[in-house]
């Protein structure tokens, strides 16, 4: 997985939930992808959004904190 | 004669509905019936037979052939039986010596003009002209031979009225000179099929059916056999049934292509499968069939199946033939290998939606259970995996939410992305029928379907959209419906989310939202929105029927939800005649996604987040079962690239033809260094397959299929499996050579572990299907004998939820190096990758994938109908050819992917559903341009194909 596609993935995800106010946007972003990635894939979107200029939208990255710890990373 | 082949008993005319009852008295026998049921009918309730020959039940009556008269006190003459309804207090006699006389001279007619070679004829043994000069004591015929239409020569000179037989149709036979002009066949065409391909030319003793103006073939007809199922001669006969003979004996099964899951008696001759004869008592189809399911069953006996397990070191090697065990035990020991290298979660696999509920429930447990991981998926992913999250959010389930017998209710019908008359034939006759009796159509697709315009039927309004312009669309109807005020407050009051629904309606209200502002995006006139919206709500029932065209795109979740708040808003949930429907594309997609096919869900739509299920599975299997979510398939593939998944078991399957990005998908197998395919042949993702493990067709073993009405359907076995093993038993194996120790001798006992740890499916057992015939489950305590309607006092979730649904075009753009949009379909005759089809005499319809493309659009580019071309977008290229229609609007263009030759899924791209990453199949900004024949891509791939599929000769 590539990160520009991860970050795509995450972000087509923000913007399914863009008409909610930031907060409820970053849980609504996180339980999704805490739903449905598999824990290597949650790794790799938590290790992007640790560094700058990675291509994820503002609310993908502030919904990162949200995101549940993959046991293995 | 006929019942050696046990058929179904005819009752003559067709059940009438009706609160009232009359009674009447048949040769002395009291017998009460529905008002409106024909005197016929009521004898054959009765238990007595009327001799008959142009009535049949699932016709309407003519009264042509006079055999069915009786008397009635206190009637003058001898009046039809099959057009006389029954009256109270009526008193009939069936058999009289006067009876008798009359109908003997009728018959004597009838033979006078048929030639007498009955111990020759196909229909011999089945043929009710020859029942009827039995049952009526015909032992003469008077007639001198004069003029007829079955002697090739009269008086030293052709006959003019002799037709010589058309064999035009690679599946059945037309020949004329037996016919007896009762023109069940025309009315069969007409009221079952609704493709009025069969006419009638010329009068009385003249009169002739016809196919149009040319053959069968060439003619409009569709195969689907629901003529010469009507035909009581030999006149209309299967070519199997001319080859074979009659058969002996009759067992109920499910047809293996499309998710309208027909019922069939499949006739058998010893372990020869004879013909496939819709059963009437099938509750999907209801007696009738399309061509797919009644003819082309030929590819379970191809010699392409291969019949014994094959493994290779590497893929650039020949495959070599060996024992079960043997390739067992190297999978087996490749898959622990790569576990023990790269981890649990580096290997997984692929459910199956052409196998049965019992295989898939395996698979899915092989890998939970035994492989110790969630990383299962199906080709849900690639079709409606969108249903499932959008239904679910909105209505709290992820299943269609009426049976088909409901679209007999329906008076507005709403069909979106989908071209039922192609991809759900019988379910699209059920709907003409419909449409044919009043019911208005609303189509919205970017295609003229034929169900705009056909015999008969005509939409109320074509909305045709541009490619990936859905939600827009959608929304467009909903502003309409809420700022006119149209929507069903008690409904919502009653039955939503009123927070949710309040946030909803403003938000559809929004000015830049309507009908007026989007018309450009859409393409659509603003006008038909509004006019087509209004029918929707107001229109009396409104049914939605949608597919792959809703879910095949990067807003294929959101689409879903916005058809939901469309039925929602305006009430149509929960009752007879409305609903949301998906039209599932294969057999056992709704199955295999109930079976726990996905990589967050276990069985019955669980999350692995929720102990309480995974404590059902761990108590049972005793194991602990992950509660992380598992790989999806693209994600796979992508994974299979970084090296961290190493080994795929896939059943059924052929991802690499189906599935979008050819490219990717290669280098993802290409990648892995265990890839197992299950499959009756050497399919294209087998190219790179380390292990080759034959499958079994539907013939060929027990279980179920769960169609898109959510219906279970027993398939069973009618044949041995020509490779020694089922499917599931080929899966069983496989978890025991890893040390699982199952041990089901059947696959009932599968389906009883279904039911006794997924509450949705408690109460269904084998015994309960073989009771009923079939079940919609929700099947349990609650709902013993299943669920035809869902949500009918309240939602699944509890109060339906409205979700807004911003439209967010797709990032797959035209531009001026890919100025065309590219869509995708399949037709009638093939079947998803076509594995099964291009391996039956259906090629006679479909023997390559062509490109649609508007004549304005070819004419730009100097292209010709027939032209080779070369379509090609951001992600590849390929080269088919072209066909000129209007069908297509300019700047749309638009193909199949049935052939591998093709391979159109080269060309399209790895943009996804944003929720469920089911890929984006009907758009892709493309080019087209003339070309001299294959590509280059084509032909390289067609040599790494062949190189593939070289088998090495038998050891020893
Ligand atoms: S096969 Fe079907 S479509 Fe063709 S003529 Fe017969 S009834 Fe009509
Ligand atoms: S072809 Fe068969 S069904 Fe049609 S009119 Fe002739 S005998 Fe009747
Ligand atoms: S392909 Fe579909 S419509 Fe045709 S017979 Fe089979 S289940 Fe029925
Ligand atoms: S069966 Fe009644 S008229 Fe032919």
């Amino acid at each position: 997985m590539t990160p520009d596609k991860l970050a795509y993935m995450a972000n087509q995800i923000a913007t399914a939930f863009a008409r909610l106010p930031d907060d409820e946007a970053e849980a609504a972003i996180a339980a999704h992808i805490d739903q449905f990635w598999d824990p290597r894939m949650r790794a790799r979107l938590l290790s992007l959004a640790e560094s700058p200029k990675t291509g994820l939208s503002d609310r993908a990255r502030g919904a990162a904190a949200l995101i549940r710890r993959p046991e293995t990373a | 004669m006929k019942d050696f082949i046990l058929p179904d008993a005819d009752f003559g005319t067709p059940a009438r509905r009706s609160d009232k009852t009359v009674t009447l008295t048949i040769d002395g026998t009291d017998v009460t019936v529905p008002e409106g049921t024909s005197v016929m009918r009521a004898a054959a309730m009765a238990g007595i037979e009327i001799p008959k020959l142009c009535a049949t039940d699932s016709l309407e009556p003519i009264g042509s052939c006079r055999l069915c008269m009786v008397e009635i006190e206190g009637r003058r003459g001898t009046p039809a039986s099959c057009t006389t309804p029954a009256a109270d207090g009526m008193a009939v006699q069936t058999q009289t010596p006067k009876l008798a006389k009359l109908r003997r001279g009728v018959m004597e007619l009838y033979i006078s003009d048929h030639p007498l070679d009955c111990l020759t004829c196909a229909a011999n043994g089945d043929c009710q002209l020859q029942d009827m000069a039995g049952a009526v004591g015909l032992r003469e015929v008077r007639y001198t031979p004069g003029a007829n239409h079955f002697e090739t020569r009269q008086n030293g000179e052709a006959n003019p009225r002799f037709e010589a037989k058309d064999t035009s149709n690679p599946y059945f036979t037309y020949d004329p000179a037996k016919c007896i002009a009762c023109f069940r066949c025309v009315r069969a065409c007409e009221e079952v099929q609704g493709t009025f391909a069969l006419t009638v030319e010329g009068r009385g003793f003249a009169a002739r059916i016809a196919s149009g103006t040319t053959d069968f073939l060439s003619s409009d007809c569709v195969s689907c056999g629901a003529c010469v199922q009507a035909c009581p001669t030999a006149t209309l006969q299967e070519n199997a049934v001319i080859e074979m003979g009659t058969p002996d004996r009759a067992i109920v099964t499910t047809c293996a292509y499309c998710g309208v899951g027909c019922s069939f008696r499949a006739e058998m001759k010893g372990d020869q499968l004879v013909r496939m004869v819709p059963w009437k008592d099938g509750k999907a189809n209801r007696g009738h069939s399309c061509v797919k399911g009644r003819f082309a069953f030929g590819y379970a006996a191809h010699p392409d199946r291969i019949q014994s397990p094959m493994i290779r070191e590497t893929i650039d090697q020949p495959w070599r033939e060996v024992s079960w065990d043997e390739a067992l035990a190297f999978t087996a020991q490749r898959l622990r290998r790569i576990q023990a290298e790269s981890g649990t979660g580096a290997i997984g696999g692929i459910t199956s939606s052409r196998c049965t509920n019992e295989e898939t429930f395996l698979v899915q447990k092989l890998i939970r259970q035994v492989f110790g991981n969630n990383n299962v998926d199906t080709c849900a992913r690639v079709c409606h995996s969108p249903t499932g999250y959008g239904l679910k959010t909105t209505f709290g389930t992820s299943a269609g939410t009426q049976d088909f017998d409901s679209v007999e209710a329906a008076d507005v019908v709403l069909v979106i992305g989908a071209n039922p008359t192609d991809g759900h034939p019988v379910f699209a006759s059920r709907l003409k029928k419909r449409l044919r009796q009043g019911a208005r159509l609303i189509v919205a697709d970017p295609r003229r379907i034929d169900l705009v315009k056909g015999p008969h039927v005509q939409a109320a309004h074509h909305l045709a959209l541009r490619p990936g312009t859905n939600v827009a669309l959608l929304t467009a109807m909903a502003h309409v419906i809420v700022t006119e005020g149209l929507t069903d407050s008690a409904f919502i009051a009653e039955r939503c989310d009123a927070e949710a629904f309040a946030d909803w309606a403003a938000f559809v209200a929004e000015d830049h939202l309507g009908p007026e502002a989007t018309e450009a995006l859409t393409g659509v006139p603003a006008d038909q929105v509004r006019q087509a919206a209004r029918l929707y709500a107001t229109g009396g029932n409104a049914a939605i029927y949608y597919g792959l065209g809703v879910t095949e795109h990067s807003q294929g979740s959101t689409t879903v939800m916005a058809i939901a708040n469309l039925a929602m808003a305006t009430g149509n949930i929960g009752r007879p005649g409305v609903g949301v429907n998906p039209l599932r594309g294969q057999n056992n997609v709704q199955g295999s996604c109930d079976m726990g096919s996905f990589p967050h869900e276990l069985p019955g739509y669980r999350h692995v987040h929720d102990p309480e299920a995974r404590g059902v599975f761990e108590r049972l299997w005793n194991v602990t079962i992950s509660d992380e979510p598992g790989l999806r398939i693209p994600n796979m593939l992508d994974a299979a690239v970084d090296g961290s998944f190493r080994g795929l078991y896939v059943q059924g399957e052929d991802i690499l033809q189906s599935d979008p990005d050819t490219r990717h998908v290669a280098a993802g197998l290409a990648a892995m260094d265990c890839v197992i395919v299950h499959d009756l042949f050497l399919n294209e993702t087998a190219n790179y397959a380390h292990v080759f493990l034959p499958g079994s067709s539907f013939l060929e073993k027990d279980g179920t299929f769960t169609n898109a009405e959510r219906r279970l359907n027993r398939v069973r076995r009618v044949m041995a499996p020509m490779t020694g093993l089922a499917d599931w038993e080929v899966t069983m194996a496989l978890a025991n050579a890893m040390g699982a120790g199952w041990d089901y001798a059947h696959p009932s006992e599968i389906m009883d572990e279904i039911a006794a740890t997924t509450p949705s499916f408690a109460g269904v057992s084998y015994d309960l299907l073989d009771r009923e015939g079939s079940v919609q489950w929700p099947c349990n305590e609650a709902a013993p004998k299943g669920t035809p309607v869902m949500h009918e006092a309240g939602f699944v979730r509890g109060k339906g939820l409205f979700v807004i649904t911003d439209y967010v075009p797709t990032d797959e753009r035209t531009g001026p190096r890919f100025p065309l949009l590219l869509t995708t379909g399949r037709i009638l005759s093939q079947y998803n990758v076509g594995a099964q089809t291009r391996r039956t005499a259906n090629t006679a319809w479909h023997g390559e994938d062509r490109l649609e493309i508007h004549p304005h659009d070819a004419e730009t580019r100097g292209i010709a109908e027939g032209d080779w071309v070369r379509l090609a977008s951001r992600s590849g290229e390929t080269s088919l050819r072209a066909t000129l229609t209007d069908r297509v609007s300019p700047g749309v263009v638009y193909t199949t992917f049935h052939h591998p030759e093709t391979q159109a899924n080269v060309v399209t791209s790895d943009y996804s559903d944003w929720a469920t990453n089911c890929p984006e199949y009907k758009v892709t900004a493309v080019q087209v341009a003339l070309s001299n024949g294959p590509s280059d891509w084509q032909e390289d791939y067609a040599a790494q194909a062949r190189a593939a599929r070289r088998i090495l000769p038998a050891a020893e």
